[in-house]
């Protein structure tokens, strides 16, 4: 049988998909809905000290569309919880009574004085809530404060406050970690230095969704004027997967368990996050675009694809993908791939052509017998990927490993043998190969 | 066999009033921004892409695709028309499922083209609504040419010679400019008098004189033309629906389907035509399949449409066809008309003979018939070509299976004539096709022109 139960840090959920803290978790109302719906968790909307803050009246949110206006990427500037802090506390308690065996984790941001820290943490303990998650992450508005991204931008910081929270409660730390830093290892060793359980990451990243040419203001603008954003959505996601990979490897990071977060809309994104060393994900774009029900389709879809791949728990596939994850001067430069068209798939669109003839190799010629008909030259195909990448039909076009003979390009014979850049001969730096 | 019994029944105003303007509703309302939008997304922007190969006037289709899905509508407009002048009502008659939208990779992919023709439209509309020139012409060349019919061939031959700085006198034997655009299409393919709007703005453009009511052979004749101007287009069109070749073809009732056409397009009320209870209709082209849907829509009870051939050999489309079927025509394939049965000077029936195909695909009677009680017979089995004034003796152009001989440019046997659109040998009876002769008539008349004369030009100064 498959199991689908996680058990992060300590905290239990039915399944690893939980809510991000975000709109979504604000209240007891929706989380309720989205217990109800089958969420696994959630992350309560982010709690910080009375009185609450206030949100803008104009529009929050901001959009880049692709074909059809599916959202691909989503940009907010709404701040924390605007409810007061004891109407979330209670609503808190009564969930997670009600609720017993789901993960219910409240994230928090007050500012950076242990005291703050210490008033607060009592109160979110008293709930039962599992644990706690620190939003270091906000980029907007509460940065400007000195709270969210300006702390995660700092280790120093980072790894004060997780130790003040790891003083001060029972419940596990989680650290939330901001995109918006040049190395996103630097806070994650801080956090773990720190005492903190885990991290989480990654939360949203400056952006600016567009600018309105009719009002040359931003988009979205409240009264002409707008500000950044956090950018979050499906086009994000590869940015999340490559700093999770980066703090799932690092010799001082390993091991820490994370909790992945960006544009996972469904169980495919999950695995991939999984993979890559995730004990949970969390969700809320996706939520946001669709509602609480696709989480139908992410428990079923992980567990068909866990029972296809013989996996019965989740640690079967959690971080399987992490030793994969290598520096570029590794890569073998032996391995030689050819693009392959299926032509049977082929409906002749001609993008590959377009694509490789002007601004690649010059390696699919468009006519064969005077018939239109699109084909890879061997002599010039340097195996970049773009013509798969830009091929409407799935499957239709591949890259194939050569294995024998010459690389029709260099004429050089196949090497059987893994080699890489730091015994090349054109590396100034070379070390002689084993 | 209903030749006998009831009274022969044609009559007007078959139908209540409002009936008419929802019968004759346009084909395919317009995409609103929205679908088209959604429409436009899906185009895979192909490189060298098969709809712009199919399309007989090379629009550039992905490109003016592109320009809709990011919000340039007239960008698109003007993508369209540089390439095809009458972008418009192509965007409405053209047979888009054997042309463009036939080989769209998304057809081959998926079965569901990328709805080309109705993005055309989408984009057309969107200049048409604000009526910007988008083109100017070149400076005067100092030459005047004489296009004969005011039809697609004719007006876009005039435009793009305008366009080339050319003067340009338009001759036509009818009331009004369009031809078969504003004559001879279906009546909800084309609505609003867009024939009208269109040649219109062809116009706007200015060094394009239209003269109505001049037909050549009476009051034109080309020699004269010939002597006039510098060089002459002619794009004449078709002259006559061809006959059936039985007795009793001068009975009432037996009507050439596009006379009857024509007058429905400009019948002010639609409830003033006379209709037939019982109509057959002759023939397996558009013309017939036009005929066939907009008798039933006047409110015909019965409308069969008989062709001597099979489904595959009739040239009407796929969609026309199945239009025809959901419009209530009924369609009985391999009969042959045998005789018209006459009463009292009027059509009461029409004898067929069931047909087959023989040896080498030949078409053969079987001896059988049958008879199909008919108030109207519509004569659509093609229309022939009437050389007047143009083929006469050694000074005419030359023909060819009786149409007007063209080389690739539409150069005819005459060294100063061209000719293009329906007129020509070989020509695919297709608004679009008309549109591209006349444009590929008007740059190979240009670059004859400027050879006569190089120094022309006012902007040499000196």
């Amino acid at each position: 049988m498959t199991d689908l139960r996680s058990d992060f840090v300590g905290i239990k959920s039915p399944n690893p998909f939980w809510l991000a803290s975000a709109p979504p978790t604000d209240k007891e109302y929706n989380v309720v809905r989205a217990f109800k719906a089958g969420w696994g968790g959630v992350v309560w909307k982010t709690l910080g000290e009375d009185p609450p803050i206030v949100n803008v009246n104009g529009p929050r949110y901001g959009a880049i569309h692709g074909p059809d206006r599916r959202m691909l990427g989503f940009n907010n500037i709404e701040l924390i919880t605007d409810r007061p802090l004891d109407l979330n506390l209670r609503e808190i308690k009564k969930v997670k009574r009600e609720w017993p065996d789901r993960a219910l984790v409240v994230s928090l941001m007050v500012p950076c004085e242990e005291g703050a820290w210490k008033r607060i943490l009592p109160l979110v303990e008293d709930t039962g809530a599992d644990g706690i998650e620190l939003n270091f992450g906000c980029p907007h508005g509460m940065s400007e404060r000195g709270m969210g991204a300006a702390v995660g931008q700092v280790p120093e910081y980072v790894g004060m406050v997780a130790r003040w929270c790891k003083q001060n409660t029972r419940m596990p730390v989680i650290v939330k970690l901001t995109p918006n830093i040049t190395d996103v290892r630097n806070p994650a060793r801080a956090a773990k230095e720190a005492g903190a359980d885990a991290v989480s990451l990654i939360n949203t990243i400056n952006s600016i969704a567009g600018i309105d040419l009719d009002t040359m203001a931003p988009d979205p603008a409240t009264d002409g004027k707008g500000t950044h954003g956090g950018y979050c959505g499906p086009a994000v996601k590869p940015i999340a997967l490559s700093m999770i990979s980066e703090i799932a490897r690092d010799p001082e990071t390993q091991g820490l368990p994370i909790s992945g977060i960006g544009g996972i809309s469904n169980w495919r994104d999950a695995a991939e996050f999984m993979a890559l060393g995730s004990g949970t994900v969390q969700v809320c774009t996706a939520a946001m675009a669709y509602g609480f029900r696709i989480v139908e389709d992410m428990t079923e879809g992980l567990k068909n694809w866990m029972g296809e791949k013989g996996y019965t728990r989740l640690d079967d596939f959690v971080g399987k993908a992490v030793p994969s994850v290598t520096d570029w001067q590794y890569l073998n430069l032996n391995y030689i791939v050819k693009a392959r068209i299926d032509q049977d798939l082929c409906i002749k669109c001609g993008r590959c052509h377009i694509a490789c003839e002007d601004t690649s190799h010059q390696a699919i010629t468009q006519t064969k017998d005077g018939q239109r008909y699109f084909e890879v030259d061997d002599t010039e195909c340097v195996g970049c990927n773009l013509c798969v990448s830009v091929c409407p039909v799935e499957g239709c076009m591949t890259l194939e490993r050569l294995t024998e003979g010459a690389d029709p390009r260099t004429g050089k014979p196949i090497d059987p043998d893994y080699a890489n850049w730091t015994t090349h001969p054109n590396n100034p730096n070379r070390v002689a190969a084993e | 066999m209903g030749t006998s019994g009831a009274k022969r029944d044609v009559a007007s105003g078959r139908l209540p009033a409002r009936q008419y303007e929802e019968n004759f509703a346009d084909l395919h309302p317009p995409l609103g921004r929205h679908p088209a939008m959604v429409e436009a997304d899906r185009c895979y922007f192909c490189h060298d892409a098969p709809c712009v190969e199919a399309c007989p006037t090379d629009i550039d289709i992905p490109m003016f695709i592109r320009q809709i899905s990011t919000g340039n509508p007239m960008g698109a407009a003007e993508t369209i028309l540089k390439q095809n002048i009458m972008g418009g009502m192509c965007a409405r008659v053209c047979p888009t499922e054997t042309l463009c939208e036939e080989v769209c990779v998304r057809e081959t992919a998926e079965g569901k083209p990328v709805k080309i023709g109705m993005l055309q439209r989408h984009a057309t509309d969107v200049l048409f609504a604000d009526g910007k020139q988008i083109f100017t012409r070149a400076p005067a060349s100092g030459k005047r040419v004489a296009v004969v019919g005011a039809g697609p061939a004719g007006l876009s031959c005039a435009h793009r010679l305008a366009v080339l700085g050319h003067s340009v006198t338009v001759f036509d034997a009818r009331e009004k400019p369009g031809g078969l655009n504003e004559y001879g299409i279906a009546a909800y393919k084309s609505l609003e008098d867009f024939a009208q709007h269109e040649a219109a703005y062809i116009l706007s453009l200015g060094g394009i004189e239209v003269v109505t009511g001049k037909r050549l052979g009476s009051d034109l004749s080309l020699e004269r033309l010939r002597g006039d101007y510098d060089a002459v287009f002619l794009g004449v069109g078709l002259g006559t629906v061809r006959d059936l070749g039985l007795e009793g073809e001068d009975l009432e009732g037996v009507i050439d389907a596009v006379d009857y056409i024509s007058d429905l397009r400009q019948a002010g009320d639609l409830s003033s035509l006379p209709v037939g209870r019982e109509v057959v209709v002759i023939g397996g082209g558009m013309t017939a399949i036009d005929i066939a849907v907009q008798s039933k829509l006047l409110g015909a009870e019965e409308v069969t449409l008989v062709y001597r051939r099979g489904q595959e050999q009739m040239n009407a489309s796929g969609f026309e066809q199945d239009l025809a079927q959901t419009s209530g025509v009924k369609i009985t394939h391999f009969a042959q008309p045998a005789r018209l049965i006459g009463e009292d000077g009027a059509v009461r029936g029409i004898e067929f003979e069931r047909t087959r195909l023989g040896g080498h695909g030949r078409l053969e009677g079987t001896g059988e018939t049958f008879t199909l009680a008919a108030d109207v017979v519509f004569k659509a089995i093609g229309q022939i070509f009437v050389p007047g004034g143009m083929a006469n003796g050694g000074d005419g152009v030359r023909l060819e299976d009786g149409r007007i001989a063209v080389d690739g440019e539409g150069r005819t046997s005459l060294g100063d004539v061209w000719a293009g659109g329906d007129c020509v040998a070989g020509g695919q009876d297709l608004t679009v096709a008309a549109v591209q002769d006349g444009k590929a008539a008007a740059i190979s008349m240009d670059r004859a022109l400027r050879a006569q004369s190089p120094t022309r030009s006012r902007d040499t100064g000196g």
